[in-house]
């Protein structure tokens, strides 16, 4: 049963579609092992905008002030993409990569440990 | 056997509940923290009110108890004589 | 002759149970037309116990007892300017949580206990939940008189139900009891006269009030305890409530376990923010979060489940996480509102070091490993006039609406991730406790009305974000938010006592 309720077959409104969102999508990134920031980011982003443009001017608004953020070397970083490994096309739209609504993409940097090597 | 509580106001009544409390249930442990007063006894605990009324030097109503309590831990039972608190195992 | 004085029982079988009558012509199922959906099965409501048997007379008269006693230490209060002997100007900012958080949850519960005391068709019942519905529109009026007296001096208690309703942090609180009172009757018992009653509320209302009386805050000691005092019946007809329904039929365990479950995780959720209150927002120490936890949630909620397991009843789902997390949560909390102190309605601080060193005693574990770090950070970043505030918005748990601030507890610097898909819509979730809970009732929870997409879709006004906090949340941007240090709360403070 999807819900116990006294009305039969009861739905319930999605408040999160998609098409409430005024033509984005909500994508969220988080930084896997660096707890300065203490929940990962959520962004309203256009699915046509390019990947590029979401790591190379909406994620540094949030996360460049983290002492290592200048310091990561993105041809190292891995990425997963919904749990799953992936490898982003820097000209391609999220949408066209498979980064949806609600999609979670978090990004690991194993040389760089957090402030004083502790994750932060 | 697990523990039950009970946790009193720290002021002039409470202070003649523990002692009736401690009287009745010599195996309780009394611990002062600011503004209230805990005991806990492994099993069971009861607060008699013709020993409570002794302390006093007056009547008192079990259920005046519920004018000074803070809060309680284990199962219920109360009538015109005792308020007890129990756990089955 | 004098007439002979009735005995409790006789007295309370008089008053209450013999009130009731019989469905002579009506149709029993119309007059109370929740009892069924949820699948409890009732044989019998007689075999229904109290174990208080307060009739209405002696309620009015300890309640007017406990009122009378409760006001004559507000009245104190106030002639004496007592807010003036508070530890320290920060503790008043855990008061603030408490008027927008907790207060308005009161209110719920009283419109919740009055709601489901019309639908149990048994009279005992009805009974016991109208009047624990009247305790708790009593606690409501006695916080808001209690806090009015601080709203004269302090900043941040001026709009705590407006803010109730629309502030991000306060959509847990708020979120948490109407789930509860969108629930049947019976689940609104276990979700909030058992769980949260017998284990939950005992974390707020006892040790950290008595930490209230140590930081010199006798009106809130007062009416916490005053509070807790009808709590202590509260509790008990929680108890009441699942025996009865465990004895009813054999059914019914199931259910009520999954309801335990739930809500034994749903509250420790909502704790976070007591844990924190406790452990960072209380100047003078009484005792840690951790060892609250252990008193309160393990050994007394251990004995509890001891006693239930006689009826197939087991410890909550999740125990074993929820255990390892009293090492973490309070301190993942106030770095999250640290973090957020532009966005708060209260006044956040980085601990002082002999704070810090007592983080350090409590959690011998994982504060010196995982969290001071995080403060050296901070102070790092404050010295260099650069105070840390986070920019951006957070993910949020759909089922508990907390920040995604939880952690692996084997792995606890990396964030716990979970996610499901139902109807082709992703949903996240801060733990599988959470997970779950969406998992069995979806069609609720696609509801979550989660603070951040509610910005993103426009329903908040801004875009921009002071624009939010002053006019959607009614917050006095530059006032009620922002650090301590330099807050017109502490300018003031330091006014009064004289000092530069
Ligand atoms: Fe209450
Ligand atoms: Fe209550
Ligand atoms: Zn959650």
């Amino acid at each position: 049963m999807a819900v116990k309720a006294i009305t039969p077959d009861y739905k319930g409104e999605v408040l999160d579609k998609v098409e409430n969102f005024g033509g984005n999508q909500v994508v969220y990134v988080g930084w896997d092992h660096h707890l300065m920031f203490c929940a990962p980011f959520a962004f309203p982003l256009p699915p046509e905008m390019p990947f590029e443009a979401l790591r190379t001017q909406v994620m540094p608004e949030t996360f460049s002030l983290h002492p290592e953020f200048a310091e990561i070397d993105w041809d190292q970083v891995s990425w997963k993409l919904d749990g799953e490994d992936f490898v982003p096309q820097a000209d391609v739209a999220l949408k066209d990569q498979g980064i949806g609504h609600k999609s979670v993409l978090r990004f690991n940097t194993p040389d760089l440990k957090g402030y004083q090597g502790a994750g932060v | 056997m697990s523990k039950v509580y009970i946790a009193l106001q720290d002021n002039d009544e409470s202070r003649y509940i523990v002692e009736a409390i401690e009287e009745d249930n010599p195996e309780v442990t009394v611990i002062h923290m600011p503004a209230m007063i805990r005991i806990e006894n492994e099993g069971r605990l009861t607060v008699n009110r013709e020993t409570v009324e002794e302390k006093m030097g007056r009547d008192w109503d079990v259920q005046e108890l519920h004018v000074n309590l803070i809060t309680l831990g284990g199962n219920v039972e109360e009538d015109d004589d005792s308020l007890s608190l129990h756990w089955n195992e | 002759m004098a007439a002979k004085k009735l005995n409790i029982k006789d007295k309370y079988r008089l008053l209450t149970r013999d009130l009731d009558w019989e469905y002579s012509y009506a149709d029993r199922k119309e007059a109370f037309p929740y009892e069924d959906f949820e699948g409890i099965k009732i044989t019998d409501w007689s075999k229904w116990e109290d174990p208080f048997r307060l009739t209405m007379d002696t309620y009015w008269k300890y309640q007017a007892e406990k009122e009378k006693k409760l006001y004559a230490i507000f009245d104190a209060f106030a002639q004496n300017n007592a807010h003036m002997n508070v530890s320290d100007p920060r503790y008043v900012n855990a008061i603030k949580i408490f008027l927008t958080g907790v207060s308005p949850l009161e209110y719920q519960a009283y419109q919740g206990f009055a709601h489901t005391g019309r639908q149990f068709g048994g009279v005992g019942a009805r009974v016991a939940c109208q009047m624990q519905s009247l305790d708790e529109l009593r606690h409501v009026q006695t916080q808001i008189h209690a806090m009015s007296h601080f709203n004269k001096f302090f900043d941040g208690f001026q709009e705590y139900s407006h803010m109730h309703d629309r502030v991000w942090y306060l959509s847990v609180p708020k979120s948490f009891f109407n789930d509860a009172r969108t629930a049947g009757p019976f689940e609104f018992m276990i979700a909030i006269g058992f769980s949260f009653e017998y284990v939950l509320t005992n974390l707020l209302f006892v040790p950290f009030m008595s930490g209230a009386a140590h930081n010199g805050d006798m009106a809130t000691v007062t009416f916490g305890f005053s509070a807790q005092s009808d709590e202590a019946r509260h509790m008990t007809l929680g108890l009441e409530v699942i025996k009865f329904l465990l004895e009813q039929h054999e059914d019914n365990v199931e259910i009520v376990q999954k309801w335990i479950d739930k809500w034994f995780w749903r509250g420790s959720r909502l704790l976070t923010i007591v844990a924190m209150m406790m452990d960072y927002m209380l100047p003078n120490k009484v005792m840690s979060w951790k060892e609250a936890w252990e008193v309160y949630f393990e050994e007394a909620g251990g004995a509890l489940f001891k006693d239930l397991a006689r009826y197939g009843i087991r410890m909550p789902k999740y125990s074993e996480i929820i255990e390892k997390e009293k090492e973490h949560i309070s301190h993942q909390a106030w770095w999250t509102f640290y973090t957020h102190g532009h966005a708060a309605g209260f006044h956040t601080w980085i601990p002082t070091d002999e704070e810090l060193d007592w983080l350090s005693e409590k959690y011998p574990e994982t504060f010196d490993k995982y969290y001071r770090p995080r403060w050296e950070l901070a102070k790092e970043m404050e010295a260099k006039g650069e105070r840390f505030y986070t920019k951006g918005l957070p993910q949020l748990c759909t089922t508990c609406q907390i920040p995604m601030l939880f952690t692996e507890m084997d792995d606890p610097t990396q964030t716990s991730y979970r996610d499901t898909t139902y109807n082709g819509e992703r949903y996240h979730f801060c733990s599988d406790g959470c997970k779950d809970i969406f998992e069995d009732e979806p069609e609720k929870f696609v509801q979550s009305w989660l603070p951040v997409h509610q910005i993103f879709q426009g329903n908040c006004g801004g875009p921009d974000v002071g624009d939010i906090l002053s006019d959607f949340y009614h917050m006095n941007v530059g006032t009620d938010n922002m650090d301590m240090k330099g807050s017109p709360d502490e300018l003031r403070w330091k006014q009064w006592k004289g000092v530069a």
